[in-house]
């Protein structure tokens, strides 16, 4: 969390929101450990990373659904998961992702 | 919610350990936060006081190894993420020179807290070294006592045992989890020799990962660097 601090502040200090996604479970073959964290701003910017690229374009667009309801979800992605999500990890593993706004 | 990131912010940026617990499926608010810090004292709620508590009880362990990971509570059926967050470890080199100039800023990127320390000012100076998280003008065995934990990795880069063999001697009465010395192997072997005869062990100078740095061909300054940083990942990262 630590290397995204001046990101954050600086996104919130022109007044924009913030949300993090986190990877809080791993199953099988993952590209990034628990605790890997992706942070996005209202702006639609963006630091971070919760996989190997394979599902930061879904998670970029829960964070700023996140931001409009003011609601946190979790996430699942998975190699055969096309119920709630198109996108899963091309490795074979599993990863949940929780979501937050964080303002 | 922004009552939690700024005492979280404030955590990090302090250099203070800090777990946070999330309420991520459950009776209650998703994304509610308890936080505590390692003196005991807390911050916020998951909404149930009895689950707090039980909480509280798992997550202490977890924030003095730094561990992270999503526990179940079948009563009430909440799942929770706990999360430490530990303060990044540090990376002493000793000895400003060229190859702590690449290292340092290699580190960083790493994610190492980095020091460099040297009694030359000429080494030691601001302007080198503008990158480093903190710069310490000083002898490196007086710098080092008292500094080093068993996260802490150390470089000793002089080649000058005038230097280098007195900060040899406090890092290796350390816990420190790195230790790596510059210099040829006969330089290496001569250094051993000083050190055994000053009564430290074969056990205790096998710490000592020397000629420093991964075999990888390296000739520059930068890519002795490189094969520094890269053989202490392979040591951190090793059982």
């Amino acid at each position: 969390m630590h290397e995204y601090l001046d990101q954050i502040d600086t996104w919130l200090a022109r007044g924009e929101r913030v949300a993090v996604a986190t990877v809080v479970r791993t199953m099988g073959s993952s590209p990034r450990q628990v605790g890997a964290k992706m942070v996005v701003s209202s702006g639609g910017a963006m630091a971070g990373s919760v996989s190997g690229g394979c599902i930061e374009g879904a998670v970029f667009e829960a964070c700023q659904e996140a931001m409009e309801r003011g609601q946190a979800r979790l996430l699942h992605f998975g190699v055969a998961d096309e119920t709630a999500w198109e996108v899963g990890l091309a490795c074979g593993g599993m990863i949940d992702v929780f979501v937050e706004p964080l303002t | 919610m922004a009552m939690y990131y700024e005492k979280l912010r404030a955590a990090i940026r302090e250099g203070r350990a800090v777990a946070t617990a999330t309420l991520v499926s459950g009776p209650g608010q998703p994304g509610a936060k308890l936080l505590l810090w390692p003196d005991g004292s807390t911050e916020g709620s998951l909404g149930d006081l009895s689950l707090d508590t039980r909480l509280l009880a798992d997550m202490a362990p977890m924030l003095i190894r730094g561990e992270s990971r999503l526990i179940e509570y079948p009563e009430p059926g909440a799942t929770v993420f706990v999360e430490s967050f530990v303060p990044p470890p540090a990376l002493f080199m000793v000895g400003g020179v060229h190859i702590a100039i690449a290292l340092a800023a290699m580190a960083r990127v790493v994610g190492f807290r980095t020091v460099v320390v040297d009694a030359r000012s000429a080494f030691a100076s601001g302007e080198r070294f503008a990158h480093v998280d903190e710069l310490v003008l000083a002898w490196p065995d007086e710098a080092l006592e008292g500094r080093l934990d068993a996260r802490s990795c150390v470089a000793v880069l002089t080649h000058d045992p005038k230097l280098d063999d007195p900060a040899l001697r406090v890092v290796l009465r350390s816990p420190a989890r790195y230790i790596g010395a510059l210099g040829s192997p006969s330089t290496h072997a001569r250094r051993l020799e000083r050190l055994r005869a000053e009564g430290f062990s074969e056990a205790e100078l096998a710490r000592i990962h020397g000629p420093i740095g991964l075999s990888i061909g390296a000739k520059t300054p930068e890519e002795i660097a490189l094969s520094i940083l890269a053989q202490i990942v392979k040591v951190q990262r090793s059982a």
